[in-house]
């Protein structure tokens, strides 16, 4: 009876928060056009970025700094994660091994996964896409492997070497951007050296978007690597 | 009565939806998917709020012009959101596995009496 | 009502749908797999939005990184919502 209660009370209050949200987002105009700041990176993303997709020189180029800490929230959930589920001994403890359909179609299918996903974030200035969900696409990968093949486990000491590397060259090439243009994360390819100025659309353009945005998608690649054989792998005790 | 869009009805109900299984479910993992469900929510009502009917994406290729695109904002905000919102899941999942090494169950309620 | 808006008001349904069976149903699993149907219809929203980038990003991640998270976590705690009702039967029960 209890429950019941509790399941119609919070029903009804969650009826009436909804009435509340929902009679604010009526004075909101659904497709229309409410843009301030918007129009003007639309406006100038071509001259001042050499971007075309405007959703990705907001992301690297105007707000650059922001995705430096949001790298570093994911950074920081990844080690917790790997602190929190830390033990002296861990190991896969899967016993079936995956279907031959599985290990068949993963052995053939990885390579593609990963030129994909390369792909997806080195054209992340020209498609949609970019070094998220190419990382995203990457990790795809190796979850793939991890369940296809009960013994494998991803290489350790090259995806540390590479979360390290990857993670101070982006603090390296904001310190270059200050070092010549004179504040942090300065777009030096584009606005010193005038790279791919009469490029624009094709791959060799963009400054140092396609730079950055490698280095996020190895970020994030390795990063939800690590979670999943954080996840995976489970204490053995003898 | 009120007249909103399809699409801010279906993120307020996601959101609605989370938030019911966030009060009244008991299993920490069911809490963890009610709030899974509710940041989907967030995420839709964000960019249907940046949406305006008649554009294309924010891709100036031919053709689109920048006065023919719909805002770029609020997708590169949930852009990032979405990742960074796997990898706090999965860290609040690792807590969630700790506590039930620790207490044997994933009921908020036996939890907090067996801590107390 | 045209035929897009049609295709709007189905999808936005099978979405709170599922997102009310992954809320409601005992098995985490199968609860789990509700929560990347939701992430799935999403992302076909975002992309009927005019946000493809959001849309590939809420597909890859949502739809199976996500999903893969919570059954790891599931297979290392238990499968069913409540403890007494812990024996393997009918998957949809309430």
């Amino acid at each position: 009876m209890v429950s019941v209660l509790k399941r119609s009370l919070a029903i009804i209050t969650l009826l009436i928060i909804g009435y509340w949200i929902a009679q604010a987002f009526a004075g909101v105009p659904f497709g229309q056009d409410k843009m301030l700041v918007g129009q003007y990176y639309l406006n100038n993303v071509k001259a001042q970025t050499g971007a075309v997709n405007a959703v990705t020189a907001v992301v690297v180029n105007y707000r650059g700094f922001d995705t430096l800490g949001e790298v570093t929230v994911l950074f920081i959930a990844s080690t917790g994660v790997g602190a929190l589920l830390w033990k002296r001994k861990k190991e896969r403890t899967a016993r079936t091994e995956g279907s031959i359909v599985l290990t068949t179609g993963t052995r053939y299918l990885f390579p593609f996964v990963l030129i994909f996903g390369a792909y997806i974030f080195i054209h992340g200035h020209l498609t949609p896409g970019g070094g998220f969900p190419g990382g995203a696409t990457i990790a795809t990968g190796f979850l793939l492997l991890y369940m296809a093949f009960i013994v494998y486990e991803i290489p350790h000491k090259g995806f540390e070497v590479a979360e390290g590397l990857v993670g101070m060259g982006y603090v390296i090439v904001g310190l270059i951007g200050l070092m010549i243009g004179g504040y942090f994360l300065f777009d030096w390819i584009w606005q010193t050296w005038q790279l791919g100025t009469n490029n624009i659309g094709r791959l060799l353009s963009g400054g140092f978007i396609p730079v950055i945005y490698t280095i996020i998608g190895l970020k994030v690649g390795t990063e939800l690597s690590g979670i999943i054989d954080n996840m995976i792998k489970e204490e053995v005790r003898e | 009565m009120i007249h909103i869009s399809v699409y801010y009805f279906g993120a307020i109900s996601l959101i609605l939806i989370g938030l019911y299984a966030v009060l009244v479910k008991k299993n920490l993992l069911k809490m963890l998917i009610g709030l899974s469900i509710m940041e989907t929510g967030v995420n839709l009502l964000l960019i249907s709020v940046g949406y305006i009917s008649g554009r294309s994406a924010p891709i100036l290729s031919e053709g689109v012009g920048p006065n023919q695109a719909v805002d770029p904002i609020p997708q590169a905000l949930v852009l990032t959101a979405i990742v960074i919102g796997v990898a706090t899941t999965a860290m609040a999942l690792s807590v969630a596995i700790i506590l039930y090494e620790k207490y044997g169950t994933l009921n908020v309620e036996e939890i907090r009496r067996l801590r107390g | 009502m045209n035929c897009i808006s049609c295709i709007e008001y189905i999808i936005v349904a099978i979405m709170i749908i599922s997102a009310i069976l992954a809320v409601e149903w005992k098995d985490l699993l199968a609860a789990a797999v509700g929560m990347a149907a939701v992430s799935l219809f999403a992302s076909i929203l975002f992309f009927m939005l005019q946000a493809p980038d959001v849309a590939m990003t809420e597909a890859a991640i949502g739809a199976a990184l996500s999903g893969a998270v919570f059954i790891f976590a599931i297979k290392r705690t238990r499968r069913f919502e409540t403890e007494e009702e812990e024996k393997p039967g009918w998957w949809m029960r309430w």
